[in-house]
């Protein structure tokens, strides 16, 4: 049986029934496992023991404003693609507390710093996009300007074992982006479902020393030629599935342009201002902060929790909001995601996986809004793309 | 990131809802460095925390200042502190004024209503260096005679011969004697020399928007004109996204902005 070695040879196949080999290594070396799990009708990540957990024979249908699941006739492990949460879940916690403060007698004012027992997590079944949404999130969070603690000891721990998407759903739009379907940096190791007739296997691409030493002593064996074939052909054939995209050509120029545009208007007439998009955003990062005592009044604390820039609050000074009409703050949004953020951290801030789509109650797309505001130039801005071009995206 | 605790040395009322407090920290080392135009974010325990913009002499670090105004849940439990009182601090943040850059130019500080505070940092320093700069001069907004910050400082100010102070207000009441209307009608008359002039402005930002006009007017060029801005402020450091102004974090690459860096933001509505 041939064993991972050095990291150059990194390719190996380890069988389905196997998988549970790979958990059992992975808690062996002391990693709490998230991975996603069937909950209330929608893929989650949650922590898990067992292969069992996972959404085995299910799949999902994504439209605008639309997620169901599904059954499948076999018996995939990652047959489907990203849910409701994304892994900023446990990087970057909706609701995390940063420090405490106590007042007594003998302390006007003592604050004592919130040091977290260091969490140690696996997660399993990181898409291409997520990957993406986590080097974005590393560079706003591990910034030149800012680096969070509380984040880096988390990021630092953390090791990722990538799925490439076979599955691609309606609003994936990841090729647009350059993030996926397949995971190409960044993991520490990456599997690929092969499953037809005759086997059922994962193709194991390893991508880091700490993914080397967590794959000593599961069973793999070397990749055939006729295996890594047909992994290939699993992910062309996503490729190919994936049928929304989104013209990113000069697409912060756009933006800029579009700063008084009457089209924001006509999102605020469906815009609910929800924030459900900002909240299924792998990238996004605005929070908040709150502040709450006990009931003696001698311990306070300062919890951080995810904002949105949707809410009419988050720009309120003194007075009165800023942004006070639904169509600025779906401007705001969307200008930063795919404009301004690029200035700040010279990334995008969207990674094309579509999830601002799918939870959308009023189904608003985000690749549609785009292809509006290019539409509404064209015969106008003479800098706007050739025609051909525009119609090989749309 | 947590709050640096400070004592309140005094808590000085400024106007009917207007006060000023002065801190030293609770560690005893000395004084707290900052530049001019900065701002702390202030923590009352169990309260909340909000940015206020620094007031004292940058030159003379050993007492710190915050002059602010009773509007919010915070500044309201602000006003209830008394002297002995300790709360967090966290700073400085921010870019400063172009205090340095200044130097050879006449200095025009326009300031409307509470804006004055981060403006009396600048004064201090300015006035600390006196020789290096041309005309200095200060064009005063506010609302009513009763609303005026600093009443003697600027008592004393106006009375030196090389600090010019111009006031005007809303609304007159009796025994005004002074300018009414708004601070921009000021400027055309304001003796400064546009063409080697740096101007500081601090306001609401309507009032800085038509303070830029006037200025420009005057033949002021927009990289000579500096604005401090407001904007919902979270975390001081630019991660918390509240205060983003287009690509800027308020908080971070301001709030102090040289106009022409802002000037396309600030003619759009709402952003």
């Amino acid at each position: 049986m041939p064993q991972p070695g050095a990291v150059e040879e990194r390719r190996f196949v380890l069988f389905a029934a196997r998988l549970q080999d790979l958990f059992d290594s992975l808690k062996r070396h002391g990693y709490q496992i998230i991975a996603p799990v069937v909950s209330d009708d929608a893929i989650v990540y949650q922590p898990v023991d067992s292969v069992e957990e996972l959404p085995a024979g299910f799949t999902d249908e994504q439209r605008p404003g639309m997620y169901r699941l599904k059954r499948r006739a076999d018996k995939a492990f990652f047959g489907y693609v990203v849910g409701p949460h994304s892994w900023k879940r446990y990087l970057y916690p909706p609701l995390q507390r940063l420090w405490q403060a106590k007042r007594n007698e003998s302390s006007d004012l003592q604050v004592v710093h919130d040091r977290e027992q260091p969490a140690r997590y696996a997660f399993v079944g990181v898409r291409a996009c997520e990957l993406a949404a986590i080097m974005v999130q590393d560079r706003v969070l591990l910034g030149e300007h800012y680096r969070d603690e509380h984040y880096q000891q988390r990021r630092e721990n953390v090791l990722l074992v990538a799925v490439n998407c076979t599955h691609p759903a309606g609003n994936c739009f990841c090729a647009s982006m350059n993030t996926g379907p397949r995971v190409r940096s960044g993991y520490d190791i990456a599997l690929t479902e092969v499953l037809d007739s005759k086997s059922h296997f994962f193709v194991v691409e390893i991508g880091s020393e700490r993914g080397n030493t967590v794959l000593q002593g599961v069973e793999m064996q070397t990749v055939t030629e006729e295996q890594w074939q047909q992994a290939q052909q699993v992910l062309e054939g996503a490729t190919k599935r994936i049928l929304k995209s989104m013209d990113i050509t000069d697409i912060k120029e756009l933006l800029y342009r579009h700063l008084d545009s009457a089209h924001w208007e006509s999102v605020a007439k469906r815009c609910l201002t929800c924030s459900n998009c900002t909240m299924v955003c792998p990238t996004c990062f605005c929070h908040t902060v709150e502040d709450t005592t006990n009931l003696h009044g001698t311990v306070a604390e300062r919890w951080r929790k995810w904002d949105s820039c949707f809410h009419i609050d988050f720009s309120y000074i003194h007075g009165s909001p800023v942004r006070v009409s639904e169509a600025s703050r779906y401007r705001q949004w969307i200008t930063h995601k795919l404009g301004w953020w690029q200035d700040q951290f010279g990334t995008s801030g969207c990674v094309g996986c579509g999830r601002c789509i799918t939870w959308c109650p009023v189904g608003i797309d985000i690749t549609e809004e785009i292809s509006a505001l290019r539409r509404s130039e064209e015969g106008k801005v003479a800098h706007t793309l050739p025609k051909e071009e525009n119609h090989a995206n749309a | 990131m947590v709050p640096r605790p400070f004592r309140l040395q005094q808590v000085r009322r400024e106007t009917h809802d207007t006060f000023t407090l002065e801190l030293e920290p609770v560690d005893g080392c000395d004084g707290f460095c900052f530049r001019a135009g900065q701002f702390n974010m202030l923590y009352v325990f169990g309260v909340g925390e909000i940015p206020i913009s620094i007031s004292s002499d940058p030159t003379t670090p050993r007492v710190l200042m915050h002059t602010t105004r009773e509007v919010g849940t915070v500044t309201k439990a602000m006003g209830k502190l008394r002297r002995g009182d300790v709360i967090g601090v966290r700073g400085p943040f921010g870019t400063p004024w172009p205090i340095e850059q200044a130097e050879g130019a006449d200095v025009v500080i326009v300031a409307g209503g509470i804006g004055l505070a981060p403006l009396r940092s600048a004064l201090y320093q300015l006035l600390a260096r006196r020789d290096r700069y041309g005309k200095i001069v200060l064009l005063y907004g506010t609302r009513t005679p009763n609303d005026i910050l600093y009443r003697r400082e600027l008592q004393r100010w106006r009375a030196q011969f090389d600090l010019e102070v111009y006031i005007t207000v809303d609304r007159a009441m009796s025994g005004w004697k002074g300018n009414v209307g708004v601070v921009t009608a000021l400027i055309p008359r304001a003796p400064f020399d546009a063409r080697n002039t740096v101007a500081l402005v601090c306001g609401p930002e309507i009032m800085m928007r038509f303070t830029v006009m006037e200025l420009q007017r005057r033949g002021v060029s927009p990289q000579h004109i500096y604005v401090s801005m407001e904007r919902n402020m979270k975390c001081g450091v630019g991660v918390c996204g509240h205060c983003q102004l287009g690509p800027y974090f308020v908080c971070r690459d301001g709030p102090v902005f040289p106009y022409d860096k802002v000037q396309h933001l600030l003619e759009k509505r709402e952003i």
